[in-house]
Order: structure tokens, then sequence, then C-alpha cells
């Protein structure tokens, strides 16, 4: 029988579920953790999984998300990437429902290998929010009708990045938190997710990242806390206000981002350290530390009870979070960009070249079951919704189901 | 009598209703274009775009007439109730062609409605693209005019394949008086120099090419960046000045290079933990609003007359042509720039660059030459 304590946790996943009707409303997932609530996308795969295939236009990175039958992703057109798309489809049909374009109005430069869609957009289940590399934010209803804008790069001018923003917002309560740390006007700031006036900014450490926060809820009766990553460790803050709850100083990475699994938070920081949280009155305490386990750009995933890293080379390795001990290394075909992604006891990796690999997750090894090429570039993290997958390049937006 | 009665209430209904959503459009409008910066004014303008966004058809022309004096906050709040009003109308078989081109026509009207109402056009009349395009090859919507440029290059290039090359040399030139993006200068020059046209592409884009330089100063540790050394207090050409490695003095110097990108590394030093001031005059006929465009990997200040315009601190995150864009209003006659670019200490390969290119042009993109070349510093060539 499951105890109390347990339940406690699971409580707030199935409420969560309940909630978004399983949907994947931002990065990373329902949770910030890379794992589907209830979805079971198929197993075993191959080109004829490939439930349907929409159009897209200009270039995007960023992931899409699923909120009941629609799903949105952004993407950015003309030479200097400055028209700025969010887009709308069927998830049962792939039909486009709606396209809504909006002017850049900070500044589009970024890296060859990035473009300025890349964040990912979130969702509260009635809105939709769009954040750029340019730092433009938009609301949006379900049905595409705009609810309000904001310019961040406008209002700070200097709030930018030469190579390019990538961290995705989300979205806690009635606030949505959006990163806009860099080399110079570094800030974080929480909008009200009605009319995008900002509840609170803080300032943040003055270098380039492009890390993406995590939601931390401890218990069933704790405040949500959400952890903002950057190359001088983690800070945990309340969504609300932004105010500090924690640190944790002793340097994290910039590229993959925390994620958290069973109270524990796994942070890309002296390879991948795991990490109990704090509290207003204690400091967290940190558990084990691995430099085998050190991710390359996909963040880390807590499954199963096992710890998973992606390396450069391709490897994917299996770890007991307890102490950070490999368990078991399968090599894929990398590299990847994309974090990989979670649901019915298999793991999903799709790497840089648009080749979906699907692993199942075993005690001893990990087994690859299946395989799809999808023959184009794809850095965007896919998301899990209706039982599919669902994954983008800058041509297309893919679902992946049984029939 | 009666029915005669009958139908003039009903007209007097007909438009005071007509009246009340007419108004009503341009109260939701005047509401919208009070945003600001930080938020300011976007709970009354949300409530006022989701109120515009049930207007019908009639408010598409309104809409993108108010983009004139709207703030770039603004003009997207417009896009978004245009938007859903123009895939209504399309919807419905009800979208006002030939007023949507009526406005694209209008030069005089603000470039980014001009485009999103061409944009919306062609998605039910792909037709209008060949009635439109090929006269703005000079129009000041820079999208627009990108896809005229466009359309002269692929027709350059398919003259070329047929062997007619005084025909493709004349499209190729006549793409170049419009082109300003950097891809498609260089789908231009490349096939015109190889056709033996000569091409002065400092002039094309207004790149400044002749500077005095002075330094290295102080930048180790980065405390350069926020100090104020002598030729931020006053620029005197004819002094010389303690740096970083004793003695400095202003010296001329000029670049060939097509972009304008003067190497400080490889023409001078490969300085590291310095500052540089780099100072260039530029001449304007009267008093003009443009854009000083700036590409460096070096953090930087920038001053005119000065002035201080804008300042980045960030190290090596890459450099492209008009990376950086900053608006400056140039005073009639001899105007003084004066670019400050700081050089860090980090030792990987990708970090040794020290150099930058600078031009002035309009907001559309467009180069603007200084009026007075002669009486600048420039060197005999």
């Amino acid at each position: 029988m499951m105890n109390k304590n347990a339940l406690k946790l699971v409580l707030p996943l199935i409420a969560i579920g309940l909630c978004c009707g399983a949907d994947w409303p931002q990065f990373r997932g329902p949770m910030t953790n890379n794992v589907a609530t209830s979805d079971t996308p198929p197993t075993l795969v191959d080109q004829e999984s490939i439930a349907w295939t929409a159009d897209l236009e200009g270039r995007g990175a960023s992931g899409p998300i699923v909120v009941g039958d629609k799903v949105f992703l952004t993407c950015a057109t003309g030479f200097k990437q400055d028209q700025l798309h969010v887009l709308c489809f069927d998830a049962k049909t792939g039909k486009q429902l709606w396209d809504r374009q909006f002017w850049a109005t900070g500044r589009t430069q970024c890296h060859n290998k990035m473009c300025v869609a890349t964040p990912t957009p979130a969702s509260d289940g009635k809105r939709v929010f769009a954040t750029f590399s340019s730092n433009d934010v938009v609301c949006l209803d379900l049905d595409g009708n705009l609810l309000w804008f904001r310019g961040l790069s406008h209002d700070f001018p200097n709030a930018s990045n030469s190579l390019g923003m990538a961290s995705s917002p989300i979205v806690v309560g009635e606030t949505l938190i959006v990163p806009v740390e860099n080399d110079d006007d570094s800030f974080t700031t929480g909008l009200d997710v009605k009319t995008g006036i900002s509840r609170w900014r803080i300032k943040r450490p003055r270098v380039a990242n492009w890390t993406s926060p995590a939601i931390l809820k401890p218990s069933a009766d704790a405040e949500t806390l959400v952890l903002l990553q950057s190359s001088e460790g983690v800070t945990a803050v309340y969504p609300e206000t932004g105010e500090t709850a924690w640190k944790y100083e002793q340097g994290a990475g910039r590229i993959p981002s925390t994620t958290v699994g069973d109270n524990t938070l796994y942070v890309p920081s002296n390879g991948l350290t795991a990490l109990a949280p704090g509290s207003s009155s204690e400091p967290p305490k940190v558990l084990w530390q691995e430099q085998k386990l050190s991710p390359a750009t996909a963040s880390p995933l807590f499954y199963q009870k096992k710890v998973f890293t992606v390396n450069r080379a391709g490897v994917l390795t299996c770890a007991n979070p307890e102490d950070g001990e490999v368990i078991w290394r399968l090599r894929l075909k990398g590299p990847f960009s994309a974090t990989p992604i979670a649901a019915a006891n298999h793991l999903y990796l799709v790497n840089e070249k648009g080749l979906l690999q699907v692993v199942q997750v075993g005690a001893d090894e990990g087994k690859q079951t299946g395989e799809i090429d999808l023959k184009e570039t794809i850095l965007a993290t896919p998301a899990i919704a209706d039982n599919a997958l669902f994954l983008r390049s800058d041509q297309h937006l893919w679902k992946i189901s049984s029939k | 009598m009666q029915r005669s009665r009958f139908l003039f209430c009903f007209l007097c209904l007909f438009s005071a209703v007509s009246s009340v959503q007419a108004d009503d459009v341009e109260q939701q409008i005047a509401k919208i274009k009070q945003v600001q910066k930080e938020g300011q004014g976007n709970q009354a303008a949300s409530q006022a775009v989701q109120q515009l966004s049930q207007a019908d058809q009639s408010a598409l022309i309104p809409i993108l007439s108010s983009f004139e004096g709207a703030n770039p906050l603004a003009v997207n709040w417009l896009c978004g109730a245009f938007e859903t009003i123009a895939s209504k109308a399309i919807q419905q078989n009800k979208l006002p062609k030939e007023q949507l081109e009526k406005f694209i026509l209008d030069k005089s009207h603000n470039p980014r409605a001009r485009r999103l109402a061409y944009e919306t056009l062609i998605k039910v009349d792909p037709e209008a693209t060949e009635r439109l395009i090929p006269g703005m090859i000079n129009d000041p919507s820079v999208t627009l005019r990108r896809d005229a440029v466009q359309r002269l290059i692929d027709q350059a290039k398919e003259l070329q394949k047929v062997g007619k090359k005084d025909e493709a040399k004349q499209a190729f030139q006549q793409a170049l008086t419009g082109a300003t993006d950097d891809d498609q200068v260089k789908a231009i020059v490349k096939p015109l120099r190889g056709l033996g046209e000569k091409i002065d592409l400092q002039k094309h884009f207004g790149f400044l090419s002749d500077w005095k330089i002075i330094g290295p100063f102080d930048n180790r540790e980065l405390k350069g960046y926020d100090t104020a050394y002598p030729p931020e207090k006053k620029l005197d050409f004819s002094s010389a000045l303690k740096g970083k490695e004793g003695e400095v003095n202003w010296k001329p110097v000029n670049t060939e290079d097509d972009y304008g990108i003067f190497d400080i590394a490889k023409s001078i030093s490969p300085y590291k933990g310095a500052v540089m001031y780099c100072a260039a005059d530029f001449y304007s006929p009267g008093e003009q609003e443009l854009e000083i465009r700036l590409g460096t990997p070096n953090a930087w200040k920038i001053w005119v007359n000065g002035k201080l315009l804008f300042a980045r601190n960030e190290y090596h995150r890459g450099m492209i042509m008009d990376q950086y864009s900053v608006p400056v209003t140039f005073k009639p006659g001899k105007n003084v720039i004066l670019l400050k670019l700081c050089q860090n200490e980090q030792t990987e390969s990708w970090a040794q660059r020290y150099q930058f290119q600078l031009r002035i042009a309009r907001p559309s993109g467009t180069g603007v030459l200084s009026e007075k070349p002669e009486a600048t510093t420039q060197l005999s060539r």
C-alpha cells in the first residue's frame, strides 16, 4: 500500500494531470521534468508510426506544446527572423487552425544553430504565452485572440544576447516567469498572466545563460518554488513575489537545465550534482557529485527511480539516484540537443539529424526498441500528449502515434 | 406614409449602429496606442484589443492606418487585432481586397502596416504579388523591397543561364539599387564582378572607412569599460595621452574592406585587456534622424557630438553586419562620432577578435553617405 508521504507526492501530479487533461503545457512537460504524467505514446515505432505531418515556415527550435486538442509552437520568418509567429494546429488532424504574426521589438541576431523562435511556449490551460529570442512576449487565448504583448528588450535595451536567447518561460499560478539572462542587463521577471504587467523583476548574474526554469513542489502542502539556474548555481524563488527562498552557489552549467525527481534536484554542476532542497532557514545539501554524469546540451532526466544523462558522444548513461553510481550505458546515434523525454517505461530521444530513438528502461540495461528517421535537423525537445509524440523541425511538425 | 416613416426610422437606427461601431473602433485603437514601456497601459489595452478583435472587416483599414505614430509595442497589439479580424474576413469571403491593395500602394503609410496588408492580401489573391512587387525596388518597406530585389535576382540568374549577359548585368545592377540585406547583396555582387563591374560596397552600405584611433588604455579585469579615459572628456587630436603601455597619440587609419571592417588586432596590434578609441566625422546636409549600425564582437560605447548614445558590455558573442542599431539625430554640418572599443583578456582562440564596422543608415536600411567626404580625415588612396 502506498504510504501517506508517497501519496502526498503523487497527488499533485494527479491533480495536474486531471487539471491539464494530460497536457504538455511547457518546456519539459507539466512538471518541467521531461516526464509525461499519464500518456502512453507508442514504444514500437517505425516510419508507419507517423500519423500526420504539417508544414511549417521560417525557422523554429521551440518545442511544441499541447493543450487539450491543440498543438502550439512558434517560428520566425524573414531574413532577420524579425517576423514572429505563434501557430496552432489540430492535434487530431494536423490541420493548421491559426497563425498570428508579430514584429520583433528587440534584437534578432543569434547563432546559426539557434533561431529567434527557440524558447518553447507555455500555457496555463486558458492562454498561450510565447517568448522569442528578441525577448518579445505574446499572450493569446487558445483561439488566437491577442490578450497582451510585452517587448522586454524594447523596455530594457541592453537585455539581449548576440548569440540569441533560449530560455523558455514557465507559468505558475497567476505568474509567467520569463528569464532574460545575459551579459549586460540581466534579469528574470514574473508577469501577471492576465495583463503582462510585471509582478516582480530580479537582477540575475551578468553572464549569458540559456537554461530554463524548473518547478519544485516538495509536498502537496508546500509552496511551489521556481528554480533558476545560472553560472553561479541555482536560486529557488517564490513565483508570486520573486523572493529568494534559498540558493546553491557552487556554480552550474549555462545550457542543460536542472531537473527535479523525488524531491531531489539534479543540477548540471561539477558534472552532475544531486541536491536536497533547502528552506528559508537552511541551505540546500549536496548529496553527491559525479563527473561521469556530466550532461551536454540535453537536460538530465529522472525517471523510474533512475537518473539519465546524455553526453557529447551520444551515450545515454543510467545511474543510481542514491549515489550517482553508473548502472548501465547505451551508445545511441547522437549528437542530441533535444532533452530526452519519458513515458510508459521508455525514453524518447531525437538527435540533431532528426533520428528518433526509443529506449526501453531496464534494471540492468537499456534496450532500443525502435527508431524513426525524420531526416531533418531537430533541435527542439518533443512533447507527449494524446498518447502520442509531437516533434518539430524548421519545416515540419509531426505526430507519432499508434494506428 | 407609414412605410416611408418605417424606412426612415430603420435608416436612422442603422446609421446609429454603424456610427457607434466606427466610433468604438477608433476608441479601442486609441487605448491600444497608449501602451508604453514596462507594461504601462497594458490593462486598458488588453480590454481594448479583445473588444477590437470582435469588429468586422470594416475595421481593417482603420487599424492599418493607425500604425502611423504607434510605438513598436502598440504596433504588435494592433497586429494581433488585425490578424484575428482578417482571419474571420477570409473565412467569410469578406476581405476588402481592393482597399488593401490601395493601402499597400500608398507608400506614405507605415511600412509594417503595408507589409501586413500585403501578406493578408496574397492569402486570397496570390496574383497580387506580380502586380505589386515589381514596382517596389526602392520601397520604404524593408520586406517589400526585399521581395522586389529577389525577383530581379532570380530574373538576372535566368538571363545569365541563357547567355544574355548584358541583360543580366542590367537586372543585377537594378537589383543592387534596392538591396540592403547582406545575403542579397552578395548574391548580386559576385556575378556582377564576374561580369567585369567595379562595385564600391563601402559606399553602397554607407560604411565609415576613415578613422582616427588612439590607445591602448587599460581594460585589465574589465575595469576599462566603466573608466572614463581622457578622450571621453575632451577630444583633442593633437595631444599625447597616457595609455596602458605608455604615451599614445591619435593616428589616422583607413580600411578598404568591402564591409568597412577595421581590424585592430591585425592592423595595429592584438591588444588584450585594452581600450581603444576611434573617432570619425559625419557631415550632414541638415538635421537628420538616422541610425548608426555597428558590428563588433567587443564591448563598446558610442558618443555623437559628446553625447553618449548607447553602450553594450558584451564580449565575443559574435559579429555580424548591423549587429546593433542605434537611433541618432545628426545636426547640420560636422558631427563627431566617438567609439570606445574594449577587448577583454580571454585566451580562447575565438576570443581574440578586436574589430568593428560602422555605417550610417536610414531605418529602412539604405546607407547614407557623409555629404562632405573631402573634409574628413581621409587618407590618400
